[in-house]
């Protein structure tokens, strides 16, 4: 595909992940791609083995979302998540907290989302701020323990660089 | 291999924690952990053949230290995460696709 292999993952603190990618739309169609349930659905469920089974949205301050990943083969159990909005400001920016149901996080963690435009492309970046940089580690490490995208030896092959 | 099996045990993954912060005899890890000192010793064990902390002997304490390793990990679990989100939002840029085309149709039908 034309844009995969642009997304940069970096660690700008002990506390933070973010994540750029340029997306081949205008900025309104990707924040709505963001906050349509129905649309989110559709892409936002990780390895292929997943599925976003539940995904909830009150779009406004204050307004609660809930999502629940869930394991095609129930070989893994369900991950679910809450939040809560705290910004919305469509097209270009989305701020809402995170906590997860098992707490690998170490309570509730900040995601911002902003959206700017440039000749029809969006770039996307996202930052998720975590209390700790423990949390933020066990947020990257639980990353690696949920699904099977990636083989051990592709990761073998990465600690011997 | 080695590396991420000896990290996936929460609790090693903790001791690993714990050494960031720097250098600790296994008492305080004992105590930090709450487990018992066998416990710690053999997950200590597993971390060292890793090549994830070296030991020292101080007069008659053992002193255990995290090696360069850790920083590699942190790459991997880096990685791991790009590789979700980069699939996440392969299918994100064939949902734009279909909306773009929609707002096109839509566009020409009222003109």
């Amino acid at each position: 595909m034309k844009n995969s292999g642009t997304l940069k993952v970096t660690t700008p603190s002990d506390r933070e992940i973010a994540m750029t990618r340029i997306f081949d739309a205008p900025r309104h169609l990707v924040f709505e791609a963001w906050t349509k349930p129905e649309l989110v659905k559709r892409w936002l469920y990780g390895p292929d083995d997943w599925r976003l089974e539940v995904c909830e949205m009150d779009l406004r301050v204050g307004g609660a979302a809930r999502f629940v990943w869930r394991h095609s083969d129930g070989k893994a159990k369900d991950m679910g998540m809450s939040g809560v909005f705290r910004e919305i400001a469509p097209p270009d920016r989305l701020v809402f907290t995170e906590t997860w149901d098992d707490d690998w996080t170490g309570g509730e963690a900040l995601n911002t989302l902003s959206f700017t435009e440039h000749s029809g492309k969006t770039t996307l970046t996202q930052t998720v701020r975590y209390s700790s940089r423990a949390a933020r580690d066990g947020a990257l490490k639980t990353g690696m323990e949920h699904g099977a995208a990636v083989s051990y030896d592709r990761l073998a092959e990465l600690l011997k660089s | 291999m080695e590396t991420l099996q000896a990290l996936a045990e929460p609790n090693r993954f903790q001791i690993v924690e714990l050494l960031r912060e720097g250098p600790r005899p296994v008492g305080d890890l004992v105590h930090r952990l709450g487990l018992r000192q066998p416990q710690v010793s053999k997950h200590l064990r597993v971390l060292s053949d890793a090549g994830l902390v070296d030991v020292r002997v101080d007069a008659q304490r053992r002193i255990y230290a995290l090696r360069p390793a850790p920083l590699k990990a942190l790459e991997v679990w880096i990685e791991r995460y790009r590789r979700i989100w980069e699939a996440n939002f392969e299918r994100l840029d064939g949902v734009l696709e279909e909306l773009k085309a929609k707002e096109k149709k839509r566009g020409r039908t009222k003109r």
